[in-house]
């Protein structure tokens, strides 16, 4: 049921994830943070099975913060969405694989450009202008079809977000109450409030 | 299986030494040297640069390294197997984030890295870490600046100010004589930079000194600040002098004055 979306623009990346977090028919909470920063410039919004989707999130914010560690820069976007990718392919072909559906924003701060990626538990990943996972998507991307633009400012951005928000919340049945928004800019990740 | 008893290189003489483990001190003594000092809040680790040659990039050559984002760790001996250790350590840092969503502790790392050592002077195949280690830093949620050593036989300790590698003995020992309990910032970078020039003759260009001042605060000194503080030093060190010349001087006059006096009474 989790709902997220990510919209690029002029040199940002907008990732929105909703905030509950339910089993079965009941909603167990409804503050649960659903995007993980896994560094300066990278941001994971994360839904499908629920634990699968909080473990793996994990054992990527521990490796990329190894990766970092063990070497002077950190990943690039595009090396971060390649390795998580083949992670979760590798995973797929394993005994237990891990069902996470994933949007992966990033800012590249060598040649200056925002870079987002939606990827399914399937190991598909693609680059993307803007990406919606969960019964979102089914109504925000002709919206986002439409409104998106590549060139737009913060503002043009979270104007298309909250087209794309009040769509869902109009028409679709479990549509959720609240979402998390952040940023990642060249100054970093920071979290806005809608 | 018969075999595998002389498959450990490292097996107790008659006296009860295990020489490999011996030898990796060796190995150690022969490093280039360490140094921490731990201040009122504050901890630094100054190395011993070796010099790199002309077409060398510096930059490539660490022998001061962050193990996580609030410990740093300086090594003296084999700079190969201190990187495999390195890289251990690193590991089971971001191991233990995962596993108990908590940055591990400066002790829990040292004895961690002392394990592995450890290890390696009882498993079959191997010889031990030919390095000692000093890592500094902070625990989570706390003040207090930790420093520790490991050793190449599993030993780890928690020292006010310690020294590892070449000349480590009187580097050690002019820290004894210097080291004040709660000293400030520039008081333990000077104590530090002090003791290395013990050991290290040409000065500012071969020391390399990494400050840590609060959980996850660790800048490296530039050239020309670590210059500064050596001219610093020398000039208290050419006043001490003087003041010692002059002392002697007057009471050499005073010694003159009286050996004449008591001739002039003879007479």
């Amino acid at each position: 049921m989790d709902v997220s979306f990510a919209i690029t623009g002029k040199g940002y990346v907008i990732v929105a994830a909703d905030t509950t977090a339910a089993r079965s028919i009941v909603k167990m909470k409804t503050d649960e943070d659903k995007i993980k920063v896994l560094s300066p410039h990278l941001l994971m919004a994360y839904s499908g099975e629920p634990g699968d989707t909080v473990q793996f999130a994990e054992f990527v914010e521990r490796n990329i913060r190894l990766y970092h560690i063990r070497n002077p820069h950190g990943l690039r976007p595009q090396s971060a969405a390649s390795w998580i990718r083949r992670t979760l392919a590798d995973s797929l072909r394993s005994r237990r694989p891990y069902s996470v559906n994933l949007l992966l924003g990033g800012y590249d701060t060598s040649e200056h450009a925002p870079h987002l990626y939606w990827m399914d538990y399937l190991g598909t990943m693609v680059e993307v202008p803007f990406a919606a996972h969960g019964y979102g998507a089914y109504f925000a991307l002709g919206l986002l079809d439409r409104y998106h633009d590549p060139e737009g400012s913060l503002e043009d951005g979270l104007a298309t977000l909250r087209r794309c928000i009040d769509e869902v919340a109009k028409r679709l049945v479990v549509a959720p109450g609240q979402y998390k928004v952040k940023v990642v800019d060249k100054d970093g990740v920071r979290e806005i409030a809608l | 299986m018969s075999r595998s008893y002389d498959r450990a290189l490292t097996v107790f003489s008659p006296d009860g030494h295990l020489f490999q483990v011996e030898y990796a001190l060796e190995a150690v003594r022969k490093g280039t040297c360490a140094v921490g000092v731990r201040g009122k809040d504050v901890v630094v680790l100054g190395v011993e640069k070796k010099s790199v040659l002309q077409l060398q990039d510096p930059r490539t050559v660490r022998k001061v390294v962050m193990l996580d984002d609030h410990i740093c760790l300086a090594f003296a001996g084999l700079t190969a197997d201190g990187r495999i250790l390195i890289d251990k350590a690193r590991m089971e840092c971001q191991s233990h984030r995962l596993t108990v969503e908590d940055p591990v502790t400066v002790e829990y790392i040292t004895r961690h890295i002392a394990g592995i050592q450890q290890k390696y002077t009882q498993s079959g195949g191997v010889r031990p870490f030919g390095i000692s280690t000093l890592i500094v830093g902070f625990d989570p949620h706390d003040t207090r600046p930790r420093l520790y050593q490991t050793e190449p036989s599993g030993i780890y300790s928690a020292w006010k100010a310690n020294a590892i590698g070449r000349s480590s003995k009187t580097v050690r020992e002019f820290l004894e004589k210097n080291h004040k309990d709660d000293m400030s910032r520039d008081d333990t970078i000077k104590l530090t930079v002090k003791s290395l020039l013990e050991v290290v003759q040409t000065g500012a260009k071969n020391i390399e000194i990494s400050v840590m001042e609060s959980y996850g605060k660790i800048t490296s000194l530039d050239l020309s600040q670590i210059e500064a503080i050596v001219a610093e030093i020398e000039r208290e060190k050419e006043a001490e002098a003087e003041r010692k010349r002059s002392r002697l001087a007057a009471t050499a006059a005073g010694q003159a004055a009286m050996f004449a006096a008591g001739e002039s009474s003879a007479q």
